[in-house]
């Protein structure tokens, strides 16, 4: 089947800074995810936001239904900015503190035209219901209403306008785990419901195990590893994923494999190391890391991965569980790498 | 140093907030207070640290550090209690460290505020910067050139400094990554098997509380509705609402 969305070759860049650095990924049409995982720096937000064209790309395309993003104009992009939705970590930011819930999302279905005015209240009602609201929440404002009900709130003004892909930027990280378990519920039901298409950006690979079919990890703005979710969790084929998986708290003491700590954190992106890019942090690094990027290649069917090692990686070839050198001074800068 | 809260009631008005019978941490123990939000952890931290009072609640029954009842101090002699003797950790570092400053000058004044000089200061801060696995040289940095688990860290190097030996940590990890948490969450198991550190780890996430506490205490609306040792509430919990928290915990191994 033809993708939905289709990423080649992207490059983002502030200044310096290249934080999406040559990353293709694509996703099918709906009921289908697409999990974004990584660190902070990883560079996952700012691909939420270009697809969004909330900035710009520097170089590579985004399709979306064949159609070249980057050369949409007029009507077309209005479509596009219709069928393409975000949701994103903190619902504080969507919501205008001093608009009642109901008024904030009849303001997105006059902008997109989606329903006579005189049916928008009607329609609004349908959608806080459809994401398990109280109807009559629409005459309050967001401060009166959780962080959980207020996410709903975000989500149901972003279906309002019948999107075919949805951009969820850590839509539970802000949330208690009673209100993410929901959260991921309510995205599950709608998933199914709607038969909707997203990428779940998120830095816990527990989130994406249950609503996403593939999976991409990310690092330092290129992708690390991709393939479908379950295979990857179940055999990671670059050492980076392996520390994310181990680093998810369990709660029964049987389900805590070995953790592997990663020491310090990701590197200055303004200086990327040599070689690999994870190679000060990786824990089975070696000469050949230090000088020779690794290819994303594949390894098994329908995966990839970035690490000269993957063979060994995927072959659950041991990992030392702590690195030697944990101070070094002047590689731990601050990294956020987006704005 | 033991913890001993016994009957403590925290109320805004004539609405209770916190109502416990009793938690306790024993010398070198890592308790978990776990809860969703609105439960009433915060509070419990803050009425600990003496300070519900400063957002208009009032605060009745018995907390005891090493058998010294901090309720009813004077403010003066708490105000020594808080930092030399229990130091606090919050969800949000940045809060504990005035933007405008370099994370070293805030540190060695609070270190000063205890009677240390400050060559002392600069000196012990150093040192405790090294046992949490930071450069000393971040010391010269301010807050937004750090990352949060750095400056989560630079927050417990501080409690290091001071000597305290009453660590309240409230959501440390919540708003970090996962791979960053996971080391927080070793640093702090590190303090209480070097130092002897006791910890109350408040957490909404019971997954955290079982990797690192000895002993948990499950808060619903104030009171706690369950506690005891964390293998047993983990395999076997009795009450729903415990349940119910361990069924929310995102896992990978359910899964398959």
């Amino acid at each position: 089947m033809a993708a939905l969305l289709e990423i080649a070759g992207l490059e983002v860049r502030f200044g310096p800074v290249r934080a999406v650095d040559g990353v293709s990924l694509e996703v099918a049409p709906g009921p289908f995810g697409l999990g974004l995982v990584g660190e902070s720096g990883s560079g996952k937000t700012t691909i939420g936001r270009a697809v969004l064209r909330l900035v710009p790309a520097a170089a590579g395309q985004i399709r979306f239904d064949g159609a070249d993003v980057a050369g949409l104009r007029g009507r077309g992009l209005r479509e596009y900015r219709r069928s393409v939705q975000i949701v994103f970590q903190d619902p504080d930011n969507t919501l205008d503190p001093r608009m009642r819930i109901g008024a904030a999302i009849a303001e997105a279905l006059a902008a997109h035209d989606v329903v006579p005015r005189r049916l928008a209240g009607e329609r609004v009602r349908e959608l806080l219901s459809e994401t398990g609201l109280d109807p009559g929440f629409a005459s309050r404002y967001p401060h009166q209403l959780s962080g959980g009900q207020r996410q709903r709130v975000a989500i149901a003004r972003a279906l309002s306008v019948q999107p075919r892909l949805l951009v969820l930027d850590e839509p539970t990280s802000a949330l208690d785990v009673r209100a993410q378990a929901r959260i991921l519920e309510l995205i599950g039901r709608l998933r199914a419901e709607r038969r909707l298409a997203y990428l779940l950006i998120t830095h816990n690979l527990a989130v994406v195990s249950e609503l996403c079919e593939q999976t991409a990890v990310l690092y330092l703005g290129r992708l690390a590893e991709s393939g479908p979710t379950a295979e990857l969790l179940a055999a990671p084929a670059h050492p980076y994923t392996s520390a994310l998986r181990s680093a998810v708290p369990e709660v029964t003491a049987s389900a805590r494999g070995t953790r592997i700590v990663l020491h310090g954190e990701p590197p200055d992106a303004t200086r990327p190391p040599s070689g690999c890019v994870f190679h000060p942090r990786c824990p089975i690094a070696i000469g050949r890391c230090r000088t020779e990027v690794p290819a994303l290649r594949a390894v098994a069917p329908g995966r990839q991965a970035a690490c000269h090692r993957a063979e060994e990686v995927l072959a659950g070839a041991p990992m030392p569980t702590r690195l030697g050198t944990a101070i070094v001074p002047g590689e731990t800068g601050a990294t956020d790498a987006g704005p | 140093m033991s913890l001993d809260i016994a009957g403590l009631n925290v109320r805004f008005g004539a609405r209770t907030v916190v109502d416990v019978d009793t938690l306790s941490v024993a010398d070198a123990e890592i308790v978990g207070l776990a809860g969703e939000s609105g439960s009433g952890k915060s509070m419990t931290t803050l009425a600990v640290l003496g300070l519900a009072n400063t957002v208009g609640a009032t605060v009745t029954g018995s907390i005891k550090l090493d058998g010294r009842e901090l309720i009813g101090l004077p403010d003066k002699v708490l105000a020594t209690v808080r930092g030399s003797q229990i130091a606090a950790i919050f969800q949000s570092p940045s809060m504990a460290f005035n933007p405008v400053f370099r994370v070293g000058h805030v540190a060695v004044r609070a270190l000063r505020q205890h009677g240390l000089t400050s060559s002392e200061a600069a000196e012990r801060m150093a040192q405790a910067m090294r046992e949490v696995l930071l450069s000393p040289d971040l010391l010269h940095r301010y807050p937004s050139q750090l990352s949060g688990g750095q400056l989560q860290r630079v927050a417990i190097a501080l409690a290091v400094a001071l000597h305290a030996e009453v660590l309240l940590a409230d959501e440390p990890t919540s708003a970090l990554d996962v791979t960053v948490q996971a080391e927080v969450l070793e640093l702090i198991r590190e303090l209480r098997d070097r130092d002897g550190m006791s910890v109350l780890f408040i957490s909404h996430d019971l997954a955290v509380v079982a990797e690192l506490c000895d002993r948990v205490a499950v808060m619903q609306a104030g009171s706690i509705v369950e506690q005891g040792p964390v293998d047993q509430i983990m395999s076997a919990p009795r009450h729903p609402y415990t349940a119910d928290l361990l069924r929310s915990v995102p896992s990978i191994a359910r899964q398959g």
